[in-house]
């Protein structure tokens, strides 16, 4: 186990506690830049959805994580980073320019949405994110001036300085990547400011932060803007890497995704919000292979203890008629939410962290260290 | 004129008189107690100073401008900074970032700078976290720096509370039962610590007490309420030699 000794101030503030920590990001980093040489070009595309989809989740976590907002909107987010880059893009408006307005609009969105917000706590605010989605939704498919309506739009391939960028090459992949370290930096950088100790201190006790000087609201509509605008920019690589994008693709169960991404990868900390959309990415495959496979092995095992043909086919069908469901996919995502509510409260970071303490400290690990405990009773908490 | 007055001050929730016109002033550099039994409206006071609650009526006077109207996080940038009877910190942050935010009304920063983590930002940081470490020695808890609140002791948390207010360098500092849950130890280092933040701080205190050992300790003064009424006012023993202060408690 290694202990620190701070010497100095600014031994609490620099991103990378000990030399421990260098190492082991460089070695990740050093991975990911020669991932498109060594990884197939399927292995590097989901890697490419991956950085997107921990862009956002980085996004939700400032909401969510930290300043504890609940959003079931941010679907409705990547829709307006999306769509602003596919329209701009129309008349030849250069990537980072769109890059950049998309990224504005959408945290100009992301304030408005934060100003009914708060007065709004809990299931309330989810209930008014969601209907946010389904307004955002709507706007999509009856705008069609603008946005084409139902029928969708075609994104052109992304050119970067002259240079046509293909969303399948190397280049995409290391500007998805550039684009989440850039988010993760900038979000530490502001976890470690005033700004980021306003969010925490919202979110633990919104009375002892205003009367520690916090301007509650102020600081809220803040969060909504940062988180929107980051997931504004993942919109924008979004639709470049669909290369076509319809207001079907930025439905409720989207939104759901993004819950999936924090609460999965642990709602605490950055780690969570990559972590949990390397399982989100990793999940979709996964289902994709039990639903073509899953009838003819059940039918196999089936057959070997000794069912015949007929019952063997008729088991067949009906697990493929199950698989083949509508609503599967959101049903599995259910379970999934509710099994790690349930046993992982702390999500996959926190296994992580568990797993560390436990060889840091062998053999004296105690299970009860991250057990959830009972506060004292709050008896006059002031609201 | 006083240095803080509270000029009939009201709050009615419906028929119920929490507080029924009261009036007081605190004198710069002094520590004040209001004392009273369980609903006197004591409280009450305190979250209608911090702006929890808007008042029904009266006026709030701090260096002579009228605070009644602020927003309530405006309160801490004046230089009144208070801790709370059943302690609100941040429970999942450590103590040092409970702390950090102590420092809040001093940051002058901006969102973007922040972003970037601009050289002003962290000469900044490192100003707060200097100012910070001088709490943490005034109040002994330099065992605490990293240590998540969620896993710290009652006592330990009730230290930490004020030392969060401390850390925003406030003039006027708003005790709300400072001793409730501590030993008589920690009371006792309570009651320095309360004596050392005026002379060596020169910060004024207004406090709530049931501890009357406490009271009678540190105070200069003493306000007696009851059902939201004043009833006396004077030294701790002048106080609780009053007759009405007698009835309330022991009954008539």
């Amino acid at each position: 186990m290694r202990f620190l000794f701070k010497t100095d101030y600014e031994d609490d503030i620099k991103l990378f506690p000990h030399s421990g920590y260098v190492v082991s990001y460089g070695i990740l980093l050093a991975f990911l830049l020669i991932a498109p040489f060594v990884l197939s070009s399927y292995l590097v595309s989901q890697l490419v959805f991956v950085c997107i989809y921990a862009t956002v989740g980085v996004g939700l976590m400032i909401l969510t994580g930290f300043t504890g907002q609940a959003s079931l909107g941010h679907a409705a987010f990547l829709a307006i980073g999306a769509y602003t880059a596919a329209y701009l893009q129309q008349y030849n408006v250069p990537f980072p320019v769109y890059f950049l307005a998309a990224g504005l609009l959408t945290g100009a969105v992301g304030a408005l949405v934060g100003f009914p917000a708060l007065r709004l706590t809990g299931i309330y605010l989810v209930i008014a994110t969601i209907s946010f989605a389904f307004i955002v939704e709507e706007i999509l498919a009856r705008w069609e001036t603008v946005t084409n309506g139902n029928e969708g739009m075609r994104v052109k391939t992304l050119s970067l300085f002259g240079q046509a960028v293909p969303r399948d090459g190397p280049t995409f992949y290391y500007l998805c990547l550039a684009v989440l370290v850039l988010t993760i930096v900038g979000t530490l950088n502001l976890l470690r400011s005033p700004t980021g100790r306003a969010f925490v201190a919202i979110r633990d006790s919104e009375t002892a932060a205003r009367s520690m000087g916090v301007n509650v609201s102020l600081y809220k509509v803040k969060s909504f803007a940062i988180s929107a605008a980051i997931t504004g920019l993942a919109g924008v690589l979004f639709a470049h890497k669909l290369s076509f994008i319809s207001p079907e693709m930025f439905t409720l169960q989207l939104s759901i995704e993004f819950i999936i991404v924090i609460l999965i990868g642990g709602t605490f900390s950055l780690h969570g919000a990559v972590l949990g959309a390397i399982f989100l990415v990793m999940i979709d495959p996964f289902l994709t292979y039990l639903k073509d496979d899953l009838p003819g092995i059940v039918a196999g095992i089936a057959a070997t203890f000794g069912a015949d043909s007929i019952t063997a086919g008729k088991i067949h069908g009906n697990v493929a008629a199950i698989a083949s469901a509508n609503g599967l996919k959101g049903a599995i995502y259910g379970v999934i939410i509710v099994l790690f509510v349930l046993f992982e409260p702390l999500g996959l970071y926190g296994r992580w962290l568990k797993i560390k303490l436990f060889f840091q400290l062998f053999p004296l690990y105690k299970r009860a260290t991250f057990k959830r405990q009972k506060i004292y009773v709050k008896s006059e908490r002031n609201r | 004129m006083s240095y803080f007055r509270a000029e009939n001050l009201s709050l009615h929730f419906g028929g119920l008189k929490a507080v029924d016109s009261v009036s007081f002033a605190v004198e710069k550099g002094e520590i004040l107690s209001i004392i009273g039994p369980n609903g006197a409206g004591k409280s009450s006071i305190f979250n209608l100073i911090s702006r929890i609650y808007p008042p029904t009526s009266g006026k709030i006077y701090f260096e002579d401008q009228d605070i009644t109207e602020q927003p309530a996080y405006d309160i801490a940038g004046l230089g009144i900074a208070r801790t709370f009877q059943n302690i609100e910190l941040f429970e999942n942050a450590t103590m040092l970032s409970n702390l950090l935010v102590g420092r809040h009304r001093h940051s002058t920063t901006r969102l973007w700078q922040e972003l970037l983590f601009l050289p002003s930002v962290r000469a900044g940081e490192k100003m707060h976290r200097r100012r910070v470490e001088q709490v943490i020695e005034f109040l002994d808890l330099e065992v605490y720096r990293d240590k998540l609140i969620s896993g710290l002791p009652y006592g330990v948390r009730k230290v930490i509370e004020l030392a969060r207010a401390l850390c925003s360098e406030p003039k006027l500092i708003l005790l709300d039962e400072p001793s409730s849950g501590l030993n008589v130890e920690e009371t006792e280092d309570m009651s320095f610590w309360i004596r050392d933040m005026r002379t060596e701080l020169g910060i004024t205190v207004l406090m709530v007490e049931h501890d009357m050992t406490l009271v009678n300790r540190v105070s200069d003064r003493v306000i007696a309420l009851n059902y939201g009424r004043v009833l006396a006012m004077g030294s701790p023993s002048e106080v609780q030699r009053h007759p009405d202060v007698v009835a309330a408690y022991l009954g008539a």
